[in-house]
């Protein structure tokens, strides 16, 4: 039963924990991209559209990936060749992405959707107890710790990652230096939009295993939101990810067991939680100064 | 005048005919230039003269318009940053290129073009600085670090490229006159070694003392090559400023008891943010008549302290501020506007003017409140023809050129706007007037004209406080000199007894309690 | 080649009044293309989307759609005028959704609760009530941007779904009508608790569209004439030159996020006491979201917004009149105006950056930048 719980929990932290680690990758590099729920709902119909034609869900999420990095091509063109405000075109990638998913993917509504396969290798998956919770668990979730590890390593271990983190600092500096400002951010952002794109996947191949309109459901905003709440450190997204995968298991639980609150309140939970932990991190402005990226938001014109 | 070329065999860089145009500027104009092995050259030029934009285009950071870079003879293009390092360019940023939020050695790796672990990175850069006396920690994050520190970092990190050219730009302009003695000795050091400098100053006693030979700029263009030592520093002057240069006028004050005007009494402050400065207890008195400067190197606490006395930030007792005897440590910057103080922050655009808002609404911006009457109808609509009016007189007043009946803010050049801004507030006539940076970046003809506004000011009776990082500037017009280091705030010394090197140690922060003869000189 | 942007000293008077019909004229492109991806006519799609809804003009006939318009551009209209304060005073209220929610749901107390209390003073109440509910709701993420430091784009968002499920819960519990067969839903307002209609006669629209053109002018006239207008210029530029003039920005907070609260407050309740009559779970279909696409087109200047308004309200009806003739699905309408806004935010660049294209260094063809080659070595 525990186990059992414990992997659902994963299973709701996964697209989070995809979703919000990309969008860190693009913030360390400067740049504010409010289109993760419109790049993961792209992710989502694109996934499941080309699972359901093919019949194979594995290409369903190459299709999320590829779809996720090339919708957020557009914001990147926005706001790094044509140097709009990147508060709104972040919006307008979300409503444009929920617009045309919901066009898009009106022909797959109430279509039985293709799963990605769970892992299971004999012996190990079999284990008692830990079995299936480290050995049983679909391919993504691995993946998904897989990429916050490289991530973490990535930024804090190697050159290109101190470059990456250097333009989100200061633009002007990086310029300067020879850094191509634009380029690296061009690539984060396009990082993004593939771990997006993803989990948007990840959504309607496993989590839910169907096409609905505006499934992501605030999942692109809350990871936003874990960005800010692990102070722009992939780790500490990992650790939030997975509380706001508890939360959400957890009213899903107490709406089961028939408690005497109203569906509608705890179904709030998650949204709530989102705005508690929001203000407890963000009340030390001491802290959220030094931890967010100098550069992050602002608009850059390289000179030449 | 002309000796380009005719004492050297070989030049290390060579450049003919450089231009770079930015809309309908030519920024440079057909710029020659030519640096040998082992000599320090002298750029020099007055604001806005396209000193920043040539040594741009020799490092590769803008593209010429046209014209040739030689290099050792051959002809080349440096596209980035990155291939004038290649080829054995090094640069000293004006405004340092860093990043407050990545350690010394992690600032230095990003200009390294070869992948090197940060522990290697940090050992060379330790020897290094030690065998040129520039010491400096690696693992230090430069947020926390001084001006001078951070410059040190520039000077180790283009070192380590291992250079034949260093470009500095404006290198003294952020140092106090005893740490520029030293770096005069190690730039002489990296000239015994054969490597070449070009060095960019508009500070003429520095170029004559330290450089073997002068490029001067004015308006983009090349107006002479000389040899600075057998000029002298007026006629330096004249070449960069085209006309005789007259520094301000400054007449005595008349004798008899002076007013307090502006009276602070401890002022102290906690740092507001991670990389801020925090205010120690500062005292000062500006009477009447007077013109108090307070010299510093930059970050030393002065936009903390501007922004206790504007009242951008109040203070905890009503008694910490006085203004014309007023208590005013509670009031906010309207109210002690209204009590007939005037401030100028440091920060043109985005804190003295808005951007995008048009001069006549930039006008609206400090005086809404004190001109009440003249600028809002009586049920508090804009009067917008009395504010084009009133910015008319104030562009006539102190001489605004600009390209558009009322433009916006951003469109006008850094002196301009900053005599547009300074005019603002002397318009009103105010009996306090608190300036920090009044000419910073700022070219000499509009910066001779903002310092005497200042002393007429002044001596027409209103208390002034100068807050400036120029020295050379705070001797031009103040009766006595304040130094702020490290959030404190040195008693005022009389310009009469005021040396460089007594200002210069305070700067650097010598103990002013320590030295009697600094105590009693007040 | 690559883009490459060249401030302007001024910015582009010409643009900015052109930029808006550059950006819907390529919106119309683009939609065509759409069509022809999904099998339409585009000529005939675009007739159904932005004439047909308009025939009433010299159609009497069909007068009643210019009804339907006004209906639906009143929500959009006031919400956007709202939204207009907050963004120009860089405030990013993006939860006037869930201040729509709850407009509707404060404004409804009176016809729910006092089913009994039947005046003329009513509707005003109601009124007042729907615009101190969005008012308070919008008052969380300014409250907690201010003590807190809160990030308000995420706490307003979130607050949307906070309010939708709490709408969803009252309307399905406490406040369900008893005869209503188990629908969701209040019970029918009585008729001193509905916004009358303007010309009963002739079609549908309410008193609604007339606050929405009341509240446009009024904070026109506040943007453009007043001091407080000026502060609101002056932080959203450059909070530093706000606090030099003495402007507090911590208050500015609040009075955007009220005024747009109040405002998006009111287009709830009027959308509950207008053409719904009750108060329902399907209430909040987005209006606050595309109200966001209507304040950019309409540059943040509450007359433009008026227009954009009616533009964007267009395509709503235009969807419908697609979805009916031509099977176009409805889900195009919002996939339109998203691409609208796109279009809208990239041509607000050539307001302040000339744009022109450069060939990259390596092969320099004429046109690009007059730059001779320095011999190439």
């Amino acid at each position: 039963m525990l186990e059992q719980i414990i992997i659902t929990i994963a299973t709701a932290a996964t697209p989070l924990l995809i979703a919000a680690v990309g969008e860190l990758v693009v913030e360390r590099s400067g740049v504010l991209n409010l289109g993760v729920e419109g790049m993961m709902i792209m992710g989502a119909v694109a996934g499941f559209a080309i699972a359901f034609t093919t019949g194979s869900p594995w290409l369903g999420l190459v299709a999320a990936i590829v779809v996720g990095a090339l919708f957020s091509l557009l914001f990147a063109f926005l706001t790094l060749t044509l140097v709009t405000n990147q508060v709104a075109t972040g919006l307008a990638l979300t409503l444009l992405g929920l617009g045309l998913s919901g066009m898009l993917g009106e022909a797959f509504t109430g279509q039985p959707g293709v799963k990605l396969p769970l892992i299971y290798i004999p012996v190990l998956t079999d284990l008692p107890l830990v079995g299936k919770l480290l050995f049983g668990q679909d391919p993504v979730f691995y993946l998904s710790l897989l990429l916050t590890g490289s991530v973490a390593w990535f930024l804090f271990r190697t050159r290109a990652g101190l470059t990456l983190r250097s333009v989100g600092d200061n633009h002007g500096s990086a310029h300067a230096l020879g850094i191509n400002v634009i380029r690296i951010r061009y690539l984060a952002v396009m990082f993004g939009g593939a771990c997006a794109g993803a989990a948007g996947g990840y959504l309607s191949l496993l989590y839910t295993t169907q096409w609905i309109e505006n499934m992501t459901a605030g999942r692109g905003w809350i990871a936003l939101a874990l960005v800010v709440f692990a102070s722009w450190r992939p780790w500490r997204v990992l650790a939030g990810a997975y509380l706001f995968g508890a939360v959400s298991i957890g009213q899903l639980h107490a709406q089961a067991l028939g408690l005497k609150i109203p569906s509608q309140f705890l179904s709030a939970l998650p949204y709530v939680a989102t705005i508690v932990v929001l203000v407890l991190i963000s009340r030390n402005r001491r802290l959220t100064m030094i931890n967010t990226p100098a550069s992050l938001g602002r608009p850059f014109v390289p000179d030449r | 005048m002309d000796n380009t070329g005719s004492q050297t065999t070989s030049n290390l860089l060579e450049v003919r005919g450089l231009t770079k145009i930015f809309g309908s500027l030519k920024a440079c104009d057909a710029v020659d230039l030519a640096i040998a092995k082992g000599e320090i050259h002298a750029l020099l030029g007055e604001n806005g003269a396209g000193k920043s934009t040539l040594v741009k285009m020799l490092f590769g950071s803008l593209e010429p318009a046209s014209g040739d870079i030689l290099w050792k003879d051959q002809s080349v293009r440096v596209n980035s940053p990155g291939e004038a390092r290649a080829l054995g360019i090094g640069m000293v940023f004006q405004h340092f290129s860093l990043f407050e939020a990545l350690t010394a050695a992690e600032n230095i790796a990003l200009s390294l073009d070869k992948e090197t672990p940060i522990s290697e990175i940090a050992e060379k850069a330790r020897e290094l600085s030690k065998a040129y006396g520039l010491p400096l920690d690696p693992f230090a994050l430069v947020g926390d670090l001084s001006v001078g520190e951070r410059q040190r970092i520039e000077i180790v990190r283009c070192l380590l490229q291992e250079p034949e050219l260093i470009i500095l730009d404006e290198p003294t302009s952020v140092l106090t006159p005893q740490e520029a003695d030293k770096l005069f000795e190690t730039l002489e050091r990296l000239r015994a070694e054969g490597k070449s400098i070009l060095y960019i100053s508009h500070r003429l006693e520095e170029v004559k003392r330290l450089c073997d030979r002068a490029t001067v700029l004015r308006h983009g263009k090349v107006v002479a090559h000389c040899d600075p030592r057998n000029e002298s520093p007026a006629s330096l002057a004249r070449m960069m400023v085209g006309d005789e240069v007259v520094g301000a006028e400054r007449p005595p004050r008349e004798a008899g008891e002076q007013q307090e005007m502006l009276g602070i009494c401890g002022l102290s402050r906690k740092p507001a943010g991670p990389f801020s400065v925090q205010l120690h207890d500062i005292w000062l008195t500006v009477k009447s008549g007077e013109v108090i400067g307070i010299a510093g190197v930059a970050g030393n606490g002065q936009g903390e302290f501007f922004e206790a006395v504007s009242g951008e930030v109040l203070q905890e007792a009503p008694n910490v501020l006085r203004i014309r005897g007023e208590a005013a440590g509670r009031r906010d910057i309207n109210d002690r506007r209204m009590l007939g103080a005037a401030f100028v922050p440091e920060e043109r655009l985005g804190h003295g003017a808005a951007p995008a808002l048009r001069l006549s609404e930039n006008l609206l911006l400090s005086r809404f409140r004190t001109d009440a009457s003249a600028f809002l109808s009586n049920i508090g609509l804009v009067a917008s023809g009395a504010l084009s009016k009133a910015s008319k007189r104030i562009v006539a007043d102190m001489d605004v050129r600009k390209s558009a009946e009322d433009p916006e803010a951003s469109a006008l050049s850094g002196g301009n706007l900053q005599k547009f801004i300074i005019g603002r507030e002397l318009d009103r006539k105010p009996a306090v007037m608190v300036v920090n940076q009044p000419t910073w970046g700022v070219d000499a003809g509009a910066a001779a004209r903002i310092r005497q506004a200042l002393i007429d000011l002044a001596r027409g009776g209103s208390a002034v406080l100068v807050i400036s990082q120029d020295l050379d500037e705070l001797f031009e017009i103040s009766d006595a000199i304040a130094v702020m280091h490290n959030g404190h705030l040195s008693d005022p010394i009389p310009i009469g007894e005021a040396t460089y090197e007594k200002i210069g140690l305070l700067m650097g922060g010598a103990d002013a309690a320590a030295s009697p003869a600094v105590k009693e000189a007040v | 080649m690559r883009v490459e942007l060249v401030k302007r000293p001024q910015q582009s008077a010409l643009f900015s009044a052109l930029s808006p019909f550059i950006a819907l004229g390529l919106t119309l492109i683009a939609g065509a293309i759409m069509f022809s991806l999904l099998g339409k006519n585009p000529l005939d799609a675009l007739y159904y989307y932005f004439i047909d809804p308009l025939t009433g003009i010299w159609d009497p006939g069909n007068r009643w759609q210019l009804h339907e318009l006004a209906i639906k551009a009143a929500p959009l209209i006031l919400i956007a005028v709202g939204l207009s304060v907050c963004f120009l005073s860089n405030n990013w209220n993006i939860g006037a959704e869930g201040q729509f929610v709850t407009g509707a749901m404060a404004g409804s107390m009176i016809p729910v609760l006092f089913p009994e209390f039947q005046s003329w003073i009513v509707l005003p109440l109601m009124l007042i009530m729907g615009m101190a509910g969005g008012a308070a709701y919008a008052s969380i993420p300014a409250f907690l941007k201010v003590r807190f430091n809160t990030n308000e784009i995420l706490t307003s968002l979130m607050l949307v779904y906070v309010a939708q499920l709490f709408n969803d819960w009252l309307v399905r519990g406490p406040w369900r009508n008893p005869e209503g067969f188990s629908f969701p839903g209040t019970v029918r307002f009585h008729e001193y608790a509905i916004i009358p209609q303007i010309w009963p006669d002739a079609g549908r629209a309410h008193w609604g569209f007339v606050f929405a053109l009341l509240a446009a002018v009024a904070v026109w006239f506040m943007l453009s004439k007043t001091v407080k207008g000026f502060e609101i210029k002056v932080l959203g530029q450059s909070p530093r030159a706000g606090r030099f003039a003495g402007f507090s920005a911590s208050r500015m907070v609040f009075f955007a996020f009220l005024i747009s609260g109040a405002l998006a407050g009111l287009a709830g309740i009027s959308e509950v006491a207008g053409p719904v009559e009750h108060l329902n779970e399907k209430i909040s279909i987005g209006y606050g979201f595309t109200a966001i696409i209507v304040a950019f087109l309409g540059r943040l200047n509450p007359l433009g917004i008026v227009a954009a308004g009616l533009i964007l309200a267009l395509t709503y009806l235009g969807g419908e009149a697609a979805q009916i003739s031509l099977q176009v699905s409805d889900k195009t309408v919002r996939a339109f105006q998203g691409m609208l806004l796109f279009f809208v935010l990239a041509c607000d660049t050539l307001i302040h950056y000339r744009v022109r294209l450069v060939a990259p260094p390596a092969a320099k063809p004429a046109g690009a930048a007059a730059t001779e080659p320095a011999g190439n070595a």
